[in-house]
């Protein structure tokens, strides 16, 4: 540490105005606040407020992602060895090949990012923010894992750009800059964001593994497998317990439900997720599942599936516990929480069920309820006001006859 | 024939008062028929013709329109116009008049047009209203061929149909942007040039 400090004060004057490098300033002092407190306090007048920055506050949302995340590199692995034929490999090279596979996606995520960003910073001559180090984790999560890295790439610059950067950085986006890059995949390039060759990697990873793929096999994600169903029960051999469990077909980091349930865990017990967003989501999902079970129809396939399953399947509980509780771009106040929540539970089931273009709806609902969520603080806000108003008025009338 | 006020009011609308990326008007045609570069082109003559005869003609006839029913007269002349594009097309570009469907009819309620007609014809001499005309039509079509131009060619790969991203790209894993086909990209791409444009010219930015 102390070798580090030497280092970086070292190097600060060819960074301050005036020295060789003062033009990446603003690179510097990024580094230097990711990597120390700053020792800088407020020069006028006293601010009292709790501890938690940004720094912490992402720092925690990257520990809750881990499980996930390695759950996540587990899966691709032992989806592969399931793939070639040889799924008696042990679960460390299974790891190690999803490490494989990931790493670059996570490389080029946050490359493209940052590259963005501190350029952003730079041009404005502002600090640069840590608000890019969820996303970036996010995106090699979300993202199919054999989605081409150039895709990746152009995903995320125009994510980062048009939906952060245009509105002001870091907290002030309207939509999940994460959600974006998928939807921009999934709009731009469709035929490798869907389908039964985006969610399982048959070649090698950097070398490793790979092989001829067995006979007979499907990469279809059980939801795939769902939206192709013909007839009034489900052929499809579906298992929620493996669904739960995570070892099914799927983007990185949404098949696992336990390690999900972990992260959310973590979220909720650090205070940094609002439970009143996460929970709404899962019981306004699980009401549309129930109703579209209770109506069942062989036209619309995945109103077969029993509500629980329904919750375990696809991207709806990653979406619920990570980005539906992004607080940037969801509703603020406490009644606008369980609505925004709820709505988006609701919408993700109806996009799924009753939409035959798209077998998961999460990600939609999610965009669609960013839009509104201001509406809805609006709303809330304004009720409040008025039901204010008319208890003052009330009084006040009250008071005027009483003075008679 | 062309005095320092008429250069001004033919070539200001090109750059300093674009229709499209100052005035922000005529935004829905822009995003619905720029998915080719043709018929962006297409259109944007259609335009031109259209808006440079109804400026001359209703300044030919400005100072014998009552005022209680101008709109009325300009929506006349402007729906003949619009017609005799239209038909003109149908008989002479078939294919293109296709793909432009109803954009072509919807000219007539064009905010461009109304809003050269109400703010300069009704005000000037014919000379100066086809040029100003000409200028915002010239200003329009300008755009719609920049955004036709990069959308065709990220979408498709193509420009006036022809493949011009070679096939050594795609089998070493590029793909056509399918969003670049979408409105919503229209819509990304103009803001873009808004953008670009606004850097560029320091008036138009505002201080704040």
């Amino acid at each position: 540490m102390k070798a580090l400090r030497k280092l970086m004060d070292k190097a600060k004057p060819l960074f301050s105005p005036g020295g060789s490098l003062e033009k990446l300033q603003s690179v510097y002092d990024g580094f230097e606040s990711f990597l120390f407190t700053p020792n800088t306090t407020s020069q006028s007048g006293v601010n009292v407020h709790d501890g938690n920055d940004l720094k912490r506050t992402m720092i925690t949302v990257i520990v809750a992602l881990l499980p996930c995340l390695f759950f996540g590199m587990y899966n691709i692995g032992l989806q592969h060895f399931i793939a070639i034929g040889t799924p008696d490999v042990s679960a460390w090279s299974m790891f190690v090949y999803g490490l494989l596979a990931l790493l670059p996606v996570i490389v080029v995520s946050y490359a493209v990012g940052l590259g963005i960003e501190f350029i952003g910073a730079q041009i404005h001559h502002k600090e640069i923010q840590e608000g890019f180090l969820v996303t970036g984790l996010l995106i090699p999560l979300i993202v199919p894992i054999n989605t081409p890295l150039w895709m990746t790439a152009v995903a995320t610059a125009f994510a980062v750009i048009f939906a952060k950067e245009v509105f002001g950085g870091t907290g002030m986006n309207i939509f999940n800059v994460a959600l974006i890059t998928r939807a921009f995949l999934f709009f731009a390039y469709p035929s490798k964001m869907s389908g039964d060759e985006a969610f399982v990697k048959l070649d090698s990873a950097l070398g490793y593994g790979g092989g001829t793929v067995a006979d007979g096999f499907s990469g279809a994600t059980p939801l795939g497998q769902v939206a192709t169903n013909v007839g009034d029960t489900l052929s499809a051999s579906l298992d929620t317990m493996q669904a739960f469990l995570g070892t099914i077909p799927g983007s990185p980091g949404e098949t696992s439900m336990v390690a999900i349930l972990i992260g959310a865990a973590i979220l909720l017990f650090t205070g940094v997720a609002s439970w009143r967003v996460m929970c709404s989501v899962f019981v306004g999902g699980f009401a549309m599942a129930a109703l579209a079970h209770a109506l069942p129809s062989s036209t619309y396939p995945a109103s077969l599936l029993d509500p629980c399953a329904q919750l375990c399947y696809g991207g709806f509980a990653f979406a619920a516990v990570f980005m539906a509780t992004d607080p940037v771009t969801g509703a603020r106040t406490k009644t606008g929480q369980y609505i925004y929540g709820f709505l988006i539970g609701v919408i993700a089931i109806l996009i799924r069920v009753y939409n035959s273009g798209y077998p998961e709806g999460a990600m939609l609902a999610i965009l669609l309820m960013n839009a509104f969520a201001p509406l809805i603080d609006y709303c809330v806000v304004q009720r409040n006001v008025k039901r204010r108003l008319a208890r003052l008025n009330a009084n006040s009338q009250k008071g005027g006859h009483e003075n008679e | 024939m062309l005095s320092k006020k008429n250069k001004e009011v033919l070539f200001n609308p090109l750059s300093k008062d674009n229709p499209v990326l100052v005035q922000i008007l005529g935004i829905c045609s822009t995003l619905a028929v720029t998915a080719n570069l043709e018929p962006s082109i297409v259109m944007g003559i259609s335009v031109i013709a259209v808006l440079a005869f109804s400026n001359v003609i209703i300044s030919l006839i400005r100072n014998t329109i009552p005022t209680s029913i101008r709109i009325i007269v300009q929506l006349v002349v402007v729906a003949t116009l619009v017609i005799m594009v239209q038909q003109f097309l149908i008989a002479f570009d078939y294919d293109v008049s296709k793909q432009l469907s109803v954009f072509i009819g919807l000219i007539i309620t064009n905010c461009i047009l109304m809003g050269r007609l109400e703010a300069f014809a009704l005000n000037n001499r014919p000379w100066p209203s086809f040029l100003d005309g000409i200028g915002n039509g010239l200003g329009y079509a300008a755009i719609l061929v920049i955004v036709g131009f990069f959308r065709e060619l990220l979408g498709s790969g193509t420009l006036f149909g022809y493949q011009v991203i070679p096939q050594f790209c795609y089998d070493h894993g590029y793909m056509n942007n399918g969003l670049m086909i979408l409105p919503p990209m229209a819509l990304i791409t103009v803001a873009c040039i808004i953008w670009v444009h606004r850097a560029r010219n320091k008036e138009l930015q505002e201080n704040n």
